[in-house]
């Protein structure tokens, strides 16, 4: 590569004096360029995300019936629906019960396991690893495992029963069903968080420890006035992520507990499926879509606001 | 926290690390080891941790039952293509977005960037409609189009413009000098210094695709297409109860390949998605 193609060298910037400045200039092609490169991403998202947001919210507004085939406009009739289905209030507690179980359990346990894993000790490479690994398991084969695992007769109960436990029949009860929903996904997943918060631990510097044991404060006072707050953005990135995420889940519920017993496991995505793909309601459907979206966006705002006054420093 | 312990502190850490790797091994030990036993030892109690009699006959009915080959053929193909295509669109968006300067730029990010706030699940029914009306439901182009090109690939292109913006640009600088045209720029000098994140993006979205499970089910109705996620769960006898021993045994073979690679691979998996990944 020599400097022998001027069109594109520096000295094509500029138009020589006396000579008509050519079209394409050194910035145009790379504006072109620029388009080019992004025209991939950018069509897919306008075809596959902009687009089916804009049908959802026109979707919303019709009663679609796909047997008889009728598509009729009904104002915001779908949304007063909503507002009278008395599913909803039973689909936001399994939706919320969900979400707030499993942030609480999943960033306490990934936090624990990186700060265990932050020590000065043998091994804890294998430990990550092992921790880690639920993380690359097929979702449904996991899922499957723990359902097995959890039958009435199954290894759990076994396992308790040799210790004289009578366990209960953890998908068939209200309580238990979700409870143990939460933790199957939370020991699929926490290996995630566990590392970014490891990552977050061997940033902290090893002086401000030092420091703190000259003066004499203990391990669980330095852990709270220390670790905590300068891990702090890695707790927010961490909460944001898994609650977005937590609002998603599906093939959990699907296969272990397909909802019940009851509603008590029907979260917002699984009622969702249930509307609009086995009882063909698409225009309610949409408008759960839209319910699921406003929430989404709603909680992303906050966990924003709340970064602002909440985190002690911004790397 | 990083203090030299006492060795009586190490061997309580030692303990409850060992205590606290239960709930992460033992599913995927009882799945195995479960998927071994003649059905009627499955639920036998005390429990087996080991089968005293092993055998492969659920093995043999997982390919009886469904076209198994058929469909881990029909995963392994649609994560292979999606990673590869998300690699491709994803770096040279990300590339334009964090290099090139070019008109609307930050307005177009920002479009693009709405794929982050749009769970997939929102738009699943709209994107039902329109692969209805191009006629392409019980096929395997929803599972391998909007993966590359819709939301699921902005976080990839997020995570590769993050990523080109931390290089150092005078390399491409002093090769633009040389003459060297934009794409030769990014073919030659970008890509290959960004292969820490190439690998991570292709970690997590062959992963992703391998997962995916709301899509299948809403996308494909004969079993010849079904993916693997979609086909665990089509082991049932005649009154819809699970055959535990063939369920275990499918679950095996679609857990313990992607496991075998990442215990090979474990600090690639493990750092790439944690600095490059979600740190950007």
């Amino acid at each position: 590569m020599t400097q022998t193609d001027t069109r594109v060298g520096p000295a094509a910037a500029g138009p020589a004096p006396g000579r008509a400045r050519p079209f394409w200039t050194t910035r145009r092609r790379d504006q072109l360029t620029g388009y080019l490169f992004i025209t991939p991403q950018l069509l897919g998202s306008v075809v596959f995300v902009i687009l089916p947001l804009v049908l959802v919210v026109w979707y919303s507004l019709h009663e679609w019936n796909v047997l008889a085939g009728s598509f009729d406009y009904i104002g915001t009739d779908n949304y007063a629906a909503l507002a009278d289905d008395p599913n909803l209030g039973p689909v936001l507690r399994s939706t919320g019960l969900f979400s707030v179980g499993l942030v609480v359990f999943n960033l306490g346990l990934a936090l624990l396991l990186a700060v265990l894993l932050n020590q000065k000790l043998r091994g804890t490479i294998v430990f990550r690893t092992l921790f880690f690994s639920p993380v690359v398991v097929s979702l449904v084969a996991w899922t499957i495992v723990w359902g097995f695992l959890l039958q009435d007769n199954g290894g759990i109960n076994g396992l308790l029963d040799t210790i004289g436990v009578d366990g209960p029949n953890w998908l068939r009860g209200e309580g238990t069903a979700m409870l143990s929903v939460i933790v199957v996904q939370v020991f699929k997943n926490v290996g995630l968080n566990m590392v970014l918060f490891l990552a977050a631990l061997q940033g902290v510097p090893a002086e401000l420890y030092e420091a703190a044991e000259v003066d004499g404060a203990s391990r669980l006072r330095q852990f709270w006035r220390i670790t905590v707050p300068l891990i702090s953005p890695t707790i927010m990135l961490t909460s944001i992520i898994t609650v977005v995420g937590s609002l998603q889940v599906f093939a959990q519920i699907a296969v272990l507990t397909q909802g019940g017993p009851g509603t008590s496991t029907t979260v917002l995505v699984y009622y969702l499926y249930q509307q609009a793909f086995q009882f063909h309601h698409f225009g309610y459907g949409a408008t759960l879509s839209i319910l699921l979206f406003v929430i989404v966006l709603a909680l992303t705002v906050l966990q924003w606001q709340m970064r602002k006054r909440w985190v002690f420093h911004e790397s | 926290m990083n203090r030299d312990l006492s060795r009586r502190t190490k061997l309580v850490l030692y303990g409850v690390l060992m205590v606290l790797a239960v709930p992460f091994v033992f599913p995927t030990w009882w799945m195995v080891t479960s998927s071994l036993k003649p059905v009627a030892d499955i639920f036998s109690f005390p429990p087996q941790l080991l089968p005293t009699d092993p055998r492969l006959d659920a093995y043999q009915r997982v390919f009886e039952l469904q076209p198994f080959g058929q469909q881990y053929l029909n995963s392994l193909y649609i994560a292979l293509l999606v990673t590869v295509g998300t690699l491709a669109v994803a770096s040279l968006a990300g590339y334009a977005f964090a290099r090139i300067r070019f008109r609307g730029q930050n307005v177009l990010f920002l479009v693009v960037l709405a794929g982050l706030l749009i769970p997939s699940e929102v738009t699943i029914v709209p994107l039902f409609q329109m692969f209805f009306k191009l006629d392409l439901i019980d096929t395997h182009w929803p599972l391998i189009l909007v993966p590359i090109f819709g939301a699921p690939s902005v976080l990839a292109t997020f995570i590769m413009r993050q990523f080109f913006i931390s290089l150092p640009g005078e390399l491409e600088e002093a090769a633009r000098v040389d003459g060297l045209g934009r794409f030769a720029t990014f073919w030659k000098i970008a890509l290959p210094l960004s292969r820490p994140a190439l690998g991570a993006v292709a970690i997590f979205t062959f992963l992703h695709s391998w997962n995916l499970y709301l899509e299948p089910i809403v996308f494909l109705s004969s079993p010849d297409k079904f993916t693997l996620p979609q086909a665990l769960t089509q082991f049932v006898d005649a009154y819809g109860g699970p055959m535990w021993d063939v369920q275990l045994a499918a679950a095996s073979m679609t857990a313990l390949p992607v496991l075998a690679v990442f215990v090979i691979a474990q600090k690639q998996f493990v750092e790439g998605l944690a600095h490059t990944g979600l740190k950007g």
